[in-house]
């Protein structure tokens, strides 16, 4: 655990890549093959469930520490960060664990099973032999929270390196559903090719925001637009007469989606294709709202299905008959895609996504300014001669998204974030004018640098009305620019909306509250987009 | 009552002065010379002959009378002494005593020692004004010498790779205690202004000092990689920092202790070094003076005096204009 703990620390203490490149690829060549495991598995979001309740984890750390426990949860309040409190609050370790990291992980898998006398006593002989740091990062992994600022995408940069293997196809062996318990170092990186696996996806391609204008990617001749939608991207499979529907956070979700199941029986064996699922009436995509209804179900009633049934509109061809497609340029995919689509029965829920024709820039900005129309997010422009790539490659997949909605709006309720933005108020409720009244209607916590949240906590703090727990009602003064990308009407909001991505454009030091948009503006913004 | 709290501070009806007041008063005793503590336009300072200097190097022309540690002095009606407080150079705890009842007044305090600072010295009283910038059980400070090795293997390591090291530290104490434990042989020292002078200062009274290199623009810093920069933790965001490059920047501070903190100040390391006591430290002191009262002064106040309690002690709240260690410009 010192090694990884030290790991964590070097990720932690630096903002340079390659510093974080240089610290990750140490540890892959150094540590044990369990170990380096479990580290592959940790920054590729494979995080075990948390093991202890909290509740618990406070009541043991104040007891071992001799303090009541309001002052436990007043040093939380202040650190921010429940894992980094029990570690700084303990007493220092009476004796050194020499533990790896797998080792911990099968003592925290063991735990669930365990009944609470021997949980507790576990947990408190582990604290006993560990250092602060190591204590920290113990917690994390305990309470479910372990995260670090690294990307999976470094994480496999410095594995490819540490193993001397390309890049691209250490990605694709990451991919899929194992965990360290169903797999082995030898297994994962070493020994097995990697389309072995029936059930692995391909890892996504993904786009960069354009900045600028579209003039500057050449002739429009070369790219093909098609409009961005606003659903789940996933890559549906079919192979070995099964067929598997992954997200792009690869989770499993074949069984959220039964419609989309019977594929199994029209797609032909060895077919992998990359696309958006959209609720879609048959006719147009229903506002995302339809489909994230969905999302969270495991298991979805008939209605449901009727209300907001699933289509896959697909992106590209990735797999055919077995065989990676991926180095082939886009429009000879893309003409293999139709082609398969062509050839399915009436009534598939698949289709392709349209490709927008346009011969010039001008034209396609025209067509761009219509997305909300179709239900689009904007538009993507993708080369038509380029391969598929694994994650983000610059020049090939741009997003050109619509400018976002925006709205006027006063900061009626603040509260302080966790983690790194412990102590600062960074989460705020944000009302529109009715009349004399301050109706709220949304929440953001995102868009503002650390200096303008550092000057906005000390203002929230000279300027709270009440306290209601953590959170602190402030004067209505403070007025933002709204950004978002949608307006959704809901029952379940106060003020009837639901907004899609709001964050802070800007802080508008420069208006009053008197100036802010009225209900009757959000009103006519969900009439018409909504 | 010995002492009680005005507008303008803290004060002694019978030997009508005031101790560390904010708002000019015809007489003033003060702990120590950070800028919350020794403000300008009082009529007489009183302070300790190691702070004097300090004192007249930030307040110019001022009407001071100096007095050494333990030396007893008789104000009007009460007997005051000053004691070591450890805090920084010169700095101490203010003891009055007016008919047999005894209050001691700790400004700022530590317990650890630091190579420049007179140690702390617990003394007996029946009030005990504390403050606890870290008065919360998460501040345990580390090994003295655990820090001194990290901030020298930091700096070692930055300049075998040709970079400059940024040290951010307050220019009064915090800056010549980390002085002091460098090791001189890695690379030159500089310093920005605000720290340079009171080096000057301290030099002059005898304090012991490694050679350090005032950065001014005529400082050729192509000849300089390698070199640790020090300068106030304000310094290192704002322009004058940017000639530095390429660097590595660090803060000293007891807050570098949370790592939400550590990160938000978007420096490279944090090093736990404060000039202030840490939990166990204000609990020991406290315990060590025998006060049956404590009044506790600016920090985690609430919480700090509601622990005081709960251990046994008459502890109540202080509403002082004090602030502490912070992190922001003004230094503490």
């Amino acid at each position: 655990m010192k090694d990884f703990a030290a790991l964590y620390a070097a990720l932690d203490q630096s903002t340079r890549t390659t510093v974080k490149l240089a610290a990750l690829e140490s540890y892959f060549r150094s540590a044990p093959d369990a170990d380096r495991l479990w580290c592959a598995a940790l920054f590729s979001g494979r995080r075990p469930r948390r093991a202890i309740t909290t509740t618990r984890l406070r009541d043991w750390a104040a007891e071992r520490a001799g303090l009541p426990l309001w002052l436990f949860e007043d040093s939380y309040a202040v650190v921010g960060d429940l894992a980094e409190t029990i570690a700084l609050v303990l007493p220092a370790p009476a004796t050194r664990h020499d533990q790896g990291l797998a080792g911990w992980m099968a003592c925290l898998r063991g735990l669930s099973g365990a009944d609470e006398a021997t949980r507790k006593a576990q947990i408190l002989a582990a604290w006993d032999g560990m250092a602060p740091l190591e204590r920290l990062v113990f917690n994390k992994l305990l309470t479910g929270g372990f995260r670090v600022g690294v990307s999976r995408r470094l994480m496999t940069r410095a594995l490819a390196a540490a193993t001397e293997r390309d890049e691209v196809e250490i990605a694709h062996r990451l991919m899929g559903d194992w965990t360290p318990e169903t797999t082995t170092w030898a297994a994962l990186i070493d020994t097995h090719d990697p389309a072995d696996s029936l059930s692995r996806p391909y890892p996504f391609c993904l786009a960069y925001g354009l900045e600028g204008v579209p003039e500057a990617l050449g002739a429009p001749g070369d790219w093909l637009a098609e409009w961005k939608w606003d659903g789940i991207r996933g890559q549906v499979i079919a192979r070995g007469g099964q067929i598997f529907i992954w997200s792009r956070g690869e989770e499993l979700i074949t069984d959220r989606f039964p419609e989309l199941a019977r594929l199994r029986d029209l797609l032909p064996e060895g077919t992998v294709i990359d696309g958006e699922i959209l609720a879609h009436d048959g006719a147009a995509p229903l506002p995302f709202a339809a489909l994230q209804k969905r999302i969270t179900r495991k298991s979805v009633p008939k209605s449901l299905l009727r209300e907001a049934p699933a289509t896959l509109m697909a992106y590209d061809l990735l797999e055919e008959a077995g065989r990676d497609l991926r180095g082939l340029p886009f429009t000879e995919r893309r003409a293999r895609l139709d082609a398969l689509v062509s050839a399915l029965p009436e009534g598939t829920p698949l289709r392709p996504s349209p490709a927008i024709p346009f011969a010039t820039w001008d034209a396609l900005a025209a067509t761009r300014a219509t997305a909300r129309d179709h239900r689009a997010e904007g538009l993507m422009l993708k080369c038509r001669s380029g391969r598929y790539h694994a994650g983000r490659k610059k020049g090939f997949w741009w997003k050109w998204k619509l400018d976002p909605l925006t709205l006027d709006a006063v900061m009626i309720y603040a509260q302080a974030g966790h983690g790194r933005r412990a102590n600062l108020y960074t989460d705020f409720t944000f009302a529109v004018r009715d009349g004399a009244a301050f109706v709220p209607f949304t929440r953001a916590y995102s868009g503002l640098t650390d200096a303008e949240f550092r000057q906005i906590t000390a203002w929230v703090r000279r300027n709270t009305v009440e306290r209601f727990g953590p959170v602190r009602q402030v004067r209505p003064e403070q007025v933002f620019e709204i950004a978002f990308e949608g307006i959704q009407a809901s029952p379940r909001h106060k003020s009837g909306v639901a907004l899609r991505f709001p964050r802070m454009a800007r802080w508008r030091q420069d208006k009053p509250a008197t100036e802010i948009d009225t209900l009757d503006t959000l009103r006519a913004l969900l009439a018409h987009h909504g | 009552m010995v002492l009680t709290l005005t507008p303008n501070g803290l004060y002694c009806p019978s030997g009508d002065f005031h101790i560390d007041p904010w708002r000019p008063v015809a007489r003033a005793l003060i702990t120590h010379g950070h800028t919350d503590h020794a403000r300008g336009g009082h009529g007489a300072y009183l302070a300790t002959d190691i702070a004097g200097p300090v004192m007249r190097h930030r307040l110019g022309a001022i009407t001071l009378d100096t007095i050494r540690y333990g030396e007893m002095r008789r104000i009007g009606g009460a007997n005051v002494s000053f004691h070591p407080a450890g805090h920084v150079p010169g700095s101490a705890q203010i003891r009055v005593e007016v008919a047999g009842e005894v209050w001691v007044v700790s400004g700022d305090y530590k317990l650890e020692h630091d190579p420049l600072s007179t140690p702390f010295e617990p003394v007996r009283c029946h009030h005990f004004v504390t403050e606890c910038t870290f008065g919360l059980p998460v501040f345990d400070w580390p090994d003295p010498e655990d820090v001194a090795r990290e901030i020298n293997g930091w700096w070692a390591a930055n300049a075998a790779e040709g970079r400059f090291s940024l040290l951010g530290a307050y220019a009064l104490g915090k800056a010549q205690r980390v002085l002091a434990i460098l090791d001189p042989g890695i690379a030159p020292i500089l310093t920005h202004g605000a720290i340079e002078a009171t080096n000057a200062v301290l030099r002059a009274q005898g304090f012991s000092l490694p050679e350090t290199q005032h950065v001014t623009q005529a400082t050729d810093l192509r000849a300089m990689r390698g070199a640790l920069v020090m300068a106030p933790p304000g310094a290192l965001a704002g322009p004058w920092a940017r000639r530095f490059r390429p660097a590595s920047s660090a803060l000293a501070s007891g807050w570098m202790r949370l790592r939400g903190v550590r990160r938000r100040r978007a420096a490279d390391r944090g090093f736990v070094i404060s000039d202030h006591a840490d939990w166990a430290g204000l609990n020991r002191a406290i315990a060590a003076t025998g006060a049956g009262t404590v009044h506790v002064t600016h920090g985690y106040t609430e919480v700090f005096a509601r622990w005081l309690a709960s251990q046994g002690y008459d502890a109540r709240v202080l509403r002082t204009e004090f602030t502490g260690e912070s992190l922001e410009e003004e230094e503490a």
